[in-house]
């Protein structure tokens, strides 16, 4: 095995692993400001998924660009899930809140999954514009545009992302009820709109997190689950809450399983399975929790 | 939490409902009602399984469907090399506890959603390196096939699931039960008035995954043929889940209750519905979770709550 091929899956390995940190960016977030693990994430990033294929294919709308359309319909969609459904379980008590929210994303990804069967086939699709397959080539390494494409475009959004919730009003009103929304009450700041903000944000995150995976990698309509376990993980390496952590542990679990793929080969995913048990046994607050 | 049921009223009930579903194939001579049966059996059996440990036991897990696989491919291995089938079915449920304890004693360590989420990773680990090592779909034998009759499967997932609920019925009522339910809502105060909070974890964790191990096993007796990786699927705790929560957990009826809802609902939909069912399904139960936090069991309480208020005048 020559370096270059080492150096070839670990820079895949980064681009796969952007994409499953912005996805978990997404549902960490949501965890972090109202404790509630919404397991119909994935289903969420493939709407997003589904919404750039189709504004591609129908309205020959490039990928990278439909993103500012997937993404506020995603929002929307966020809103809607909210008012509708999550905002009754935010006045239960923390572990209930943990458990219901389990279910009733359950049941969400559920009827996502069979609409998305219903409305768009059990098909496999996949975004594939005019410079696909174009890239360039450095020190015998190669980065096709796409994925280049992706990487940068999640760096941008977790930086912007970074941006939004250290500068701005809201932003600093979600930091501050993922802290303590007691206290966040009492110095003024509503808690129903933080949550539906958060909420609608999370999910603006999976879609966009669709989209670029409709580029490059396949969109069906089962793989909400594998999304949504991967995210999963990757928030519990990063320390649950911890949203700038959670992109770079994605960043990190995708450059492993991608590295260890040489290796081991079919059991790649056990490899980032092990080292996310031995993260929660040795470090419960994740890789970067305090 | 619903009231066990305790009593020889109760003890009576149990016993009727079990000679009536004895009867139930002779009476009754339907394949399609046979099956419906034997799949409530088997969603009772791992839902309870789900509900010792997490209803009683507080011990959300969402790794159930590992303990659930363990059981049916080590009782179809067992049972292929020669063993008889009886035999290798409790071998596959020691098997799975044996594994539980091997994987909980690190497991239990964890807390809340770190112990659902780790679980969950675990039982991911276990469906991987299945499907790499046992690619392939495990047919029946020829002369198992010859002799299949759903009526021994009908009987066999019966008995087990009177066993079970009576595993059950036996632990809520028993020192072991109280120390469960005393982690569940409270573990640092469980600890201080003396219950062995680790000791009661784990105990909980391998009568739930030999249980989990059984419904394994009585599910590769009675599926024909599928991927070794498949009851290993993250699809199967949800069910249990799904079951347990829906019935009400932390109950012994609400499983039950859960399983005959589930059951019935999911396959009249079925019919009726064709490719929607499973879309309609998932509304219902957000409504059910959402409308009905303490489950079916609460309803039905609710309701003679009602009625005896009209004879009695109190509540």
């Amino acid at each position: 095995m020559t370096a270059e091929i080492l150096i070839q899956s670990l820079v895949f390995g980064i681009f796969v692993g952007a994409l499953y940190g912005l996805a978990a960016a997404g549902l960490s977030l949501v965890f972090g400001v109202m404790k509630m693990l919404n397991v119909a994430h994935g289903e969420l990033l493939m709407l997003g998924g589904y919404a750039t294929f189709y504004l591609f294919s129908l309205c020959d709308l490039d990928p990278f660009l439909s993103l500012v359309i997937a993404g506020p319909i995603l929002f929307l969609i966020g809103i809607l899930l909210f008012k509708g459904l999550f905002s009754f379980l935010a006045r239960l008590d923390e572990e209930n809140k943990i458990k219901n929210s389990l279910l009733v994303g359950f049941g969400i990804s559920l009827v996502l999954h069979n609409l998305a069967i219903l409305l768009f086939t059990a098909d496999e699709r996949s975004v594939t514009p005019t410079y696909a397959g174009a890239g360039f080539e450095l020190f015998a390494i190669q980065f096709p545009y796409i994925r280049v494409g992706g990487l940068l475009l999640s760096i941008l959004l977790m930086y912007s992302m970074h941006l939004f919730l250290n500068k701005t009003y809201f932003g600093k009103a979600i930091r501050a009820t993922t802290e303590n929304w007691q206290a966040a009450t009492l110095m003024g700041i509503n808690i129903e709109k933080t949550y539906l903000i958060s909420f609608a944000l999370g999910t603006a995150l999976a879609g966009i997190a669709g989209t670029i995976v409709s580029v490059g990698y396949a969109i069906h309509p089962a793989m909400g689950m594998e999304w949504t376990i991967k995210a999963l993980i990757v928030i519990v390496l990063a320390g649950l809450g911890n949203i700038g952590g959670a992109f770079i542990a994605g960043v990190f679990l995708g450059a492993i399983e991608s590295v260890s793929a040489l290796f081991v080969g079919a059991y790649m995913e056990v490899v980032g399975l092990v080292i996310f048990l031995m993260v929660l046994e040795l470090r419960p607050q994740g890789l970067f929790g305090r | 939490m619903a009231e066990l049921p305790t009593g020889r009223k109760q003890l009576l009930i149990f016993c009727a409902a079990g000679a009536v579903l004895f009867l139930f194939p002779i009476l009754i001579k339907r394949d399609d009602y046979i099956n419906l049966m034997i799949l409530i059996f088997l969603f009772t059996i791992l839902a309870q399984s789900w509900n010792i440990l997490a209803g009683y036991a507080g011990q959300v897990s969402l790794g159930h469907a590992a303990f659930f696989g363990i059981g049916a491919v080590a009782t179809r291995v067992l049972w292929y090399t020669g063993l008889p089938y009886v035999m290798a079915l409790f071998a596959g449920g020691i098997i799975a506890g044996c594994f539980s304890l091997a994987i909980g004693i690190p497991a239990l360590r964890l807390r809340g959603i770190y112990f659902a989420i780790g679980t969950l990773g675990l039982a991911e680990i276990f469906r991987i390196t299945i499907g790499n090592i046992l690619p392939t779909v495990t047919p029946f034998p020829v002369e198992a096939l010859v002799t299949y009759t759903l009526v021994t499967r009908y009987y066999l997932c019966l008995v087990l699931a009177l066993i079970t609920v009576t595993i059950v019925f036996i632990i809520s009522n028993s020192k072991l039960g109280l120390g469960m339910v005393a982690v569940r809502e409270d573990v640092d105060t469980a600890e201080a008035s003396g219950v062995n909070t680790f000791r009661v974890k784990v105990m909980a964790l391998i009568i739930s995954s030999f249980l989990a191990g059984l419904a394994g096993g009585a599910y590769a007796y009675y599926q024909v043929s599928f991927y070794y990786d498949m009851p290993f699927s993250p699809i199967w705790t949800f069910d249990a889940m799904l079951i347990a929560f829906v019935g009400g957990v932390g109950t012994i009826t609400g499983p039950i209750i859960g399983s005959l809802f589930y059951a019935i609902i999911r396959e009249a939909f079925a019919l009726t519905m064709g490719q929607m069912h499973v879309l309609v399904f998932g509304v219902l139960f957000v409504l059910v979770v959402l409308l009905l936090p303490g489950g079916l069991v609460e309803v039905v309480a609710k309701g003679r709550r009602f009625f005896s208020g009209f004879k009695a005048k109190s509540i």
